[in-house]
C-alpha cells in the first residue's frame, strides 16, 4: 500500500480544531468532575449513613454501566425528563458524572489510607470529625492521590473519543470527517491515536511535575 | 469532701467475646499521679481509652468532676468534654504536615476558637514548657522522637485539661530519648497536674507516682503507693511481673 502523505499534512490542522475542542471537553469535564468527586467523597466519608449509601449507590451504577451508554442517557434519555443539552454540554455532562464517581473512590481511599493515629489524635483535642478532615486527613491525603488523579484524567481524555457518537466535534469526529471524505482511515487513524499519545504523555508529564511540587513528610 | 476529679465505676469493655476490662473502678484526686502497669494484654491501654472515648466503653460510668462524659449529645459537647482530657500516645501521632508550633496551636484556634496569634502564643508558651522552645518552626520529621513526644505533651497541654492520660509514652522511643519525656512528666506531676500514666518505667512510677495500679486480665488486681507495691507485692500476678521485670 502507499501512504497519502498529502493528506496527512492537510489534515494535521483540521485535527487541531478537534484537539482544541478535545481539550475544551476534557477540562471542563475534569474540573467538574473533580469538584463533584471530591464532594461525593467527603460525603462517602462522613458520619451520616443515608449519605454514605447513596455516593455508594451512585459509584456502584457508574462503574457498573458502560460510559456509551451513560452519554446515551444523558444525550437522548434526559430530554424526555426535559433536561436538555446541546451535543457538547451533554458530553462535558456525562463524563463529568462518570468522572465524580472514579474521583469519589480515589479521594475516600487518600484519606483512608492515613493512618488512624492521626484521626485519634486530632480526636483527643476535640476536634470534630468534620474537622479532623479538612485540616489533618485531607492536606495529608492531597499528594498520594495525585497518581491515581492522573489515571483518572487520562482515562477522561480518552473516553472523550466516545462522544463522536453524539458527533462532538472532538478529535476522533474531525478524523472521521476526513475519512468519510477521503476514504484514508489508515492514514487518519494512525495520526489520531498519535495526536492522543502526545496528549497523554504531556498530561502524564505534567502530573509527576505537580506530584513532585507537593510537599512531603 | 473534695469530688476526684475522675470517678470511674465498673467500667467494662469487649471487643466482641474477648472481654477486656471487667468491671474496674478508681477514683483519681486532683493533682495526683497514678501509674499503671502489667502485662500487655492486660487491658491497661484500653482503660486509658475508655476514658476519654477514644474507645467507647461496654458498661459502666466515667465521671469527670462529677459530671458523667457522656456518649450521647451532640458531636460538639462530646469533643469539648473529651478534650478535658490530654492524652498522649504511644506513637506521639504529630500531624506531619503542621510545625510544631502548629501541632500545638491547631486545637486551641479550631477547638477553643482562639485568634491564630493568640494560639501561637499559648503554642509557644506550652513549647516552653516542654524545653522546645528552639524548635517552634521545624516538622516533626525534622525531630527525634523525644523531642516529638514532648510536642505532643504540649499539643495536649494547650487545651488546659482537667487530667493528663499517658499510654506508654517512652515505649516507641530509642532508649537514650526515654529521660528526656520522663523529665517532663516529673515536672508537670511535680506542678500539679492531675495524670494517669501507663507505663513500664519502674524508676519513674517509683520516684512520681502517687499510687501505683497493678492491673492484670482487665482488672485491678492490687494497688497502693509504689514504696509499700514495689517492696512486697501481696498478689501472686503482681509478683511474678515485677520479678520478671528486675530480671530483665
Amino acid at each position: 500500500m502507499t501512504i497519502d502523505w498529502g493528506i496527512i499534512i492537510k489534515s494535521m490542522p483540521l485535527l487541531g480544531h478537534g484537539v482544541v475542542v478535545t481539550l475544551q471537553v476534557s477540562a471542563l469535564a475534569s474540573v467538574l468532575g473533580l469538584a463533584l468527586g471530591v464532594a461525593l467523597g467527603l460525603c462517602s466519608l462522613s458520619h451520616s449513613r443515608p449519605l454514605r449509601w447513596i455516593v455508594a449507590g451512585y459509584v456502584d451504577f457508574i462503574r457498573g454501566t458502560p460510559l456509551l451508554i451513560q452519554i446515551f442517557l444523558v444525550f437522548f434519555a434526559l430530554p424526555a425528563l426535559g433536561i436538555r443539552f446541546d451535543e457538547f454540554w451533554a458530553g462535558v455532562v456525562a463524563l463529568s458524572l462518570n468522572s465524580a464517581a472514579f474521583v469519589a473512590e480515589v479521594v475516600r481511599g487518600g484519606v483512608g489510607s492515613i493512618e488512624r493515629g492521626q484521626s485519634e489524635a486530632a480526636t483527643a483535642i476535640g476536634m470534630r470529625h468534620r474537622q479532623i478532615l479538612v485540616y489533618i486527613l485531607l492536606p495529608q491525603a492531597y499528594r498520594q492521590m495525585i497518581p491515581p488523579l492522573t489515571n483518572e484524567l487520562i482515562s477522561l481524555v480518552k473516553n472523550s473519543s466516545l462522544l463522536s457518537v453524539i458527533s462532538v466535534y472532538e478529535l476522533t469526529r474531525a478524523g472521521q470527517a476526513i475519512i468519510s471524505v477521503h476514504f484514508v482511515p489508515f492514514e487518519i487513524y494512525t495520526l489520531l491515536a498519535l495526536y492522543y499519545y502526545v496528549l497523554i504523555k504531556v498530561l502524564s508529564w505534567l502530573s509527576g511535575r505537580l506530584e513532585r511540587r507537593l510537599p512531603t513528610w | 469532701m473534695v469530688t476526684p476529679v475522675i470517678q470511674v465505676q465498673d467500667l467494662s469493655k469487649s471487643f466482641g467475646d474477648n472481654s477486656v476490662l471487667r468491671r474496674v473502678s478508681i477514683n483519681v484526686d486532683t493533682g495526683e499521679t497514678v501509674v499503671i502497669i502489667g502485662a500487655s494484654g492486660s487491658g491497661k491501654t484500653t482503660f486509658l481509652r475508655c476514658l476519654n472515648r477514644l474507645e467507647e466503653p461496654s458498661a459502666g460510668t466515667v465521671r469527670l468532676d462529677g459530671n458523667p462524659v457522656m456518649n450521647s449529645g451532640s458531636e460538639k459537647q462530646i469533643a469539648d468534654q473529651r478534650s478535658q482530657f490530654g492524652f498522649v500516645f504511644q506513637r506521639f501521632n504529630l500531624f506531619p504536615h503542621f510545625s510544631a508550633l502548629d501541632n500545638v496551636a491547631i486545637g486551641p484556634e479550631k477547638v477553643r476558637g482562639m485568634s491564630k496569634s493568640d494560639a501561637r502564643a499559648l503554642a509557644a508558651d506550652e513549647l516552653k514548657r516542654v524545653h522546645m522552645s528552639d524548635h517552634e518552626m521545624k516538622r516533626p520529621v525534622q525531630l527525634s522522637g523525644g523531642q516529638q513526644q514532648r510536642v505532643a505533651i504540649a499539643r495536649a497541654l494547650a487545651m488546659k485539661p482537667r487530667v493528663m492520660l499517658f499510654d506508654e509514652p517512652t515505649s516507641a522511643l530509642d532508649p537514650e530519648l526515654v529521660q528526656e519525656v520522663l523529665d517532663v512528666m516529673k515536672e508537670l506531676a511535680n506542678g500539679g497536674m492531675t495524670m494517669v500514666v501507663v507505663t513500664h518505667e519502674m524508676n519513674f512510677a517509683r520516684e512520681v507516682a502517687d499510687r501505683v495500679i497493678y492491673m492484670e486480665n482487665g482488672r485491678i488486681a492490687e494497688e497502693g503507693p509504689p514504696e509499700i507495691l514495689f517492696r512486697e507485692p501481696k498478689s501472686p500476678g503482681a509478683q511474678r511481673f515485677l520479678r520478671h521485670l528486675t530480671h530483665e
